[in-house]
Formats: structure tokens, sequence, C-alpha cells
């Protein structure tokens, strides 16, 4: 059917239309959740995605990052990604670029932000980071209470 | 029109050439006097004679009086002791001798304070302040014990379990009562005076008020500063009671949102035409355009304005590149840069995504 975005309570959810109208019968301050959350607006106003977006956003993504088996684990994490971990990376991607980060099996695991840009990293040395982590898979067992 | 552009410049560029570079030898009737602390140098050499008509003549005139003082002054900078910093291939530094002419002010000189109570009866009565030592004998305790605080000498006084009635005075008073309530008004007394000395500019933290008799416009100040010296900048303070509430952060006007329901199919067109603006790579707005177009019709009106001097100004204006850093330029590639679909209003709170434009 056909989806939209919603704000509620500083989060983004992308809901069909057919939830959203059942959804208006429901008072706002009970409302916990409705539909996917796609992230939230801290509170200095900037937007943060989160991991339940990744199945509708990587098949969409233009930079990607893939990790090697090694590091992928440490990704699942939370942590960063070294230069040593790198696997391949998108042509041109430019710096504090939005990527999707994927293992080498092409599964996805999460949103990162590159910390170099593709030129740099190939100059860059293995311990140095070249994606920030933003969000992965792991989240839903490690933060399974505050998921949305 | 470009053309034209190339060629002029191509043309002045062999003109530059073939000029030979300027002496760096420079002849003056009296030697300049030099205070290298400071970089200053001191021409008392009659000035060239300026009269207000030649403007031209007289702005190069200048201009040359500058570039010789200047290089005179750079000759004497490179006569220094010099080392290279930070190693072998770091910039070479010259080491400047103290400055001997002494610049002025910048502040008025702070008034002299005005004597506090104690220095003024001290003055009075002559009395003069005698090195005290830290340690006194003891005779009942056989040691040395320090003169007040933590196991003084002589005992505490507040921690007495027996005081004599002294003779004459009424044998039904609370001693200890008595004792309490004359430390009190010593501590008040003393008390009182220090703030009659701050608020008579006594002490070196004067000019403020340190209680009462303050303006309503300095603790309005202070109370501002307060708020946003704070790790975030005040964002997250809380209001005090009686403070009024703060003032909106759009002067008021209220974000207009579209309703939650309302025409769908009119809001996935919306968003579809964001996405492609977002996904193309040239900037769809004409705004820029539009903004380029009214600056050049600006300078057009500017040089036509000034009329004699047309001919200069379209010089310089065809001689700045295109990445320049001119005022008009900067504005330009601001315009340019602006992200597509800033002045969009999005669909009920729908903000742009930022950051992570996956």
């Amino acid at each position: 059917g056909s989806y939209c975005f919603r704000l509620h309570k500083d989060r983004v959810y992308y809901v069909s239309e057919r939830i959203l109208k059942v959804a208006t019968s429901i008072p706002g301050d009970k409302l916990v959740a409705l539909g996917t959350c796609f992230g939230k607006f801290t509170k200095t106003a900037k937007f943060r995605l989160h991991v339940t977006a990744l199945d509708y956003l990587a098949p969409y993504a233009k930079y990607k990052v893939w990790v090697k088996p090694g590091a992928e684990q440490s990704f699942l994490y939370g942590n960063h990604v070294l230069k040593s971990g790198l696997g391949r990376i998108t042509e041109n991607t430019a710096q504090y670029q939005g990527v999707v980060v994927y293992s080498m099996a092409d599964v996805p695991l999460g949103f990162g932000v590159a910390a170099k840009s593709t030129q740099d990293c190939r100059k860059v040395d293995p311990m140095a980071i070249v994606v920030f982590h933003q969000a992965d898979v792991g989240e839903y067992v490690r933060h399974e209470e505050t998921l949305t | 029109m470009a053309a034209l552009c190339v060629e002029e410049l191509l043309a002045r560029a062999e003109q530059r050439a073939a000029e030979p570079h300027p002496s760096v030898a420079v002849e003056k009737e009296l030697e300049l006097e030099f205070d290298l602390g400071n970089l200053l140098a001191l021409d008392r050499n009659v000035p060239p004679s300026m009269p207000r008509a030649a403007g031209a003549q007289r702005e190069s005139r200048l201009r040359s009086l500058a570039r010789d003082n200047t290089q005179l002054l750079v000759a004497q900078l490179w006569g220094l002791p010099a080392e290279r910093a930070e190693g072998a291939t770091g910039p070479l530094v010259a080491q400047l001798p103290e400055p001997s002419y002494r610049l002025p002010r910048e502040k008025p000189l702070p008034r002299p304070r005005p004597p506090t109570r104690w220095e003024q009866f001290a003055r009075l009565k002559g009395i003069r302040r005698r090195k005290r030592t830290s340690l006194v004998w003891d005779e009942a305790a056989k040691q040395w014990r320090r003169r007040w605080g933590y196991e003084r000498a002589g005992g505490d006084p507040a921690r007495d379990w027996l005081i004599e009635v002294p003779a004459g005075a009424d044998p039904n008073e609370d001693q200890f009562a008595k004792r309490l309530r004359e430390k009190r008004e010593k501590v008040a007394r003393n008390e009182f005076n220090r703030l009659r000395n701050i608020a008579r500019g006594a002490l070196p933290g004067r000019g403020l008020h340190p209680t009462g008799h303050q303006s309503r416009a300095e603790l309005g100040r202070a109370t501002q500063v307060a708020r946003v010296s704070t790790a975030s900048l005040g964002r997250f303070q809380p209001r005090l009671p009686k403070e009024p509430p703060a003032p909106p952060p759009r002067g008021g006007k209220k974000r207009h949102f579209e309703p939650l329901l309302g025409d769908l199919a009119a809001e996935r067109s919306r968003q579809l035409e964001l996405l492609r603006g977002l996904g193309s790579k040239k900037p769809p707005l004409d705004l820029t355009r539009a903004v380029n177009k009214q600056l050049r019709e600006e300078d057009a009106q500017a040089a036509a304005d000034k009329g004699k001097k047309r001919g200069q100004r379209g010089k310089r204006g065809r001689q700045r590149p295109g990445g320049g850093k001119g005022k008009k330029g900067g504005a330009r590639r601001q315009q340019q840069r602006r992200p597509a679909g800033r002045k969009r209003k999005g669909p009920s709170g729908n903000r742009r995504l930022d950051g992570a434009g996956v």
C-alpha cells in the first residue's frame, strides 16, 4: 500500500496510511510507536538514524562500505571500523558521507559515516578509523528495551 | 568577451616581465630610528609635499614612501640573530630585542582605593604589623601548639566545662550563654565592617555590590551571564521561579504544519519531488542565477554612477578570477552550495534528513 512519514514525540516513523488512520484514534500521549521508527531528532535538532530503518534504506544505498569478516564482530558490538577491517568502499565517497555498512557476503550490517573520503582511505595507516559507527544490527539485542 | 580578457592578461604579464624589479636600496637624508622589539620604524625626514589637489599622485607618493620605509625596516629585521624553529626544516625566526618605545595604556590608571576601617584606625594610633610566630609554647600541655584553631594553646574556650563567675557579676547569669552571645555579636560586627568596607570600595574586588543595592539592570545582566555559563551555553537551563518565560526563538511566529491526514497523494508527490532534487547532482533552484544576475546589475549600476572611473572598475571586475574570495564571490558560492530542499516546507513536521544521506 501507500506509506508515509510521521513525526511523533521527536521520532520519525514510516507508517502505512491504513495504520496511520487507525492510529489517529489513540490519544497522543498514550501512543508509544507506530509503523517503523526510522530515527529521531535529538535535543539539539540533529537527526539520528536508527537501525530499524536498515531494511528499508539498504537497497537504496548509494555509498556502501564492505567490512572484512574479522572486523564484522567488532562493528556489531558498536565499535568504529578501522582501516585494517575495511574490505571495499564505493568510489567517490566524500568525507562525512552517510554510508551503509555491509559484510563481505553483502548482508547489510548497519549505518555509518565515512570518516575519510575514498582517496584518503587508501593513504591512511591501518589503525585509523575509516567509518564512524552510527547504528548496527547488534543493537536489536543490546538496546532491546529502548528500540521502538 | 573571454578572449579579450585572456589577451589583456597576456599583454599585462609580458609588460610585467619586461619591467626590471624595483631596487632594494633606499636613499634617505636622515637615518630612520628603529625599535625592533615593537617592529617600529620612525622616519624623521621631511615628508614629500603632497598638495591636496593631485589625488592619484598623492596616492602613489604615499605608497612609495610606505614601501621605502618598510624596505628599511625589513632590512633591519634581516640583520637580527635568527634561528630555525621546529628543527632544520622549520621557518626562520628572528629574535627580537626588548621593546624600547613605551606604548600608551589601553585603560586608565586604577584610582587608589580608600583604606579600610582598621587601616584608618591603625594609622591613627600608629599601630604597625608585627610578624607573629605560628606556634606557641603551651605550658600546660608542655608542647608547641598552634596559636589558634584545632588543638590551640590554652585550650578551646568554647569547649570549657567550667567557667568561673567573675567577681562583681550577677551569680544567676548564665556565663555560657553570655560567652556564646558575645561571640555572635563579635562575628556580626566583623561581618558588618567587612560589608561596609566593600561598600566604600576599599577591597580589591570593588565596584561590585555583594548584597542589596543592585539595580534591576545589573541583576538582569548577571542572571543572563550566569545562565549562559553552562556547558550547553544555557540551552537546557530551567527558568528561575519569578523569571519571565524565555522569548520565543523565532520571533513569536509559530511553525505551520500540514494536517495529519491531509491530502496524502499531494504529500507523496511533494516528497518524491524532494527526493528527485536531492538525487540530482546539479542544484535544482534557479535562485542562484537570479541572485547572480541581481548582483551583476548592482555592479553595473555602481560602475555607471562612478562615471569617469568606469574604465578602471571594468578592468578590475574582469581581472577578478572565478574562484575569487571577494565578498560577492563568496556570496555567490554560498548560494550555490545551499542544499536543495531548504526552502520547501515539508509535510507535518517532516524535516530534511540531515547528515546521513544514504
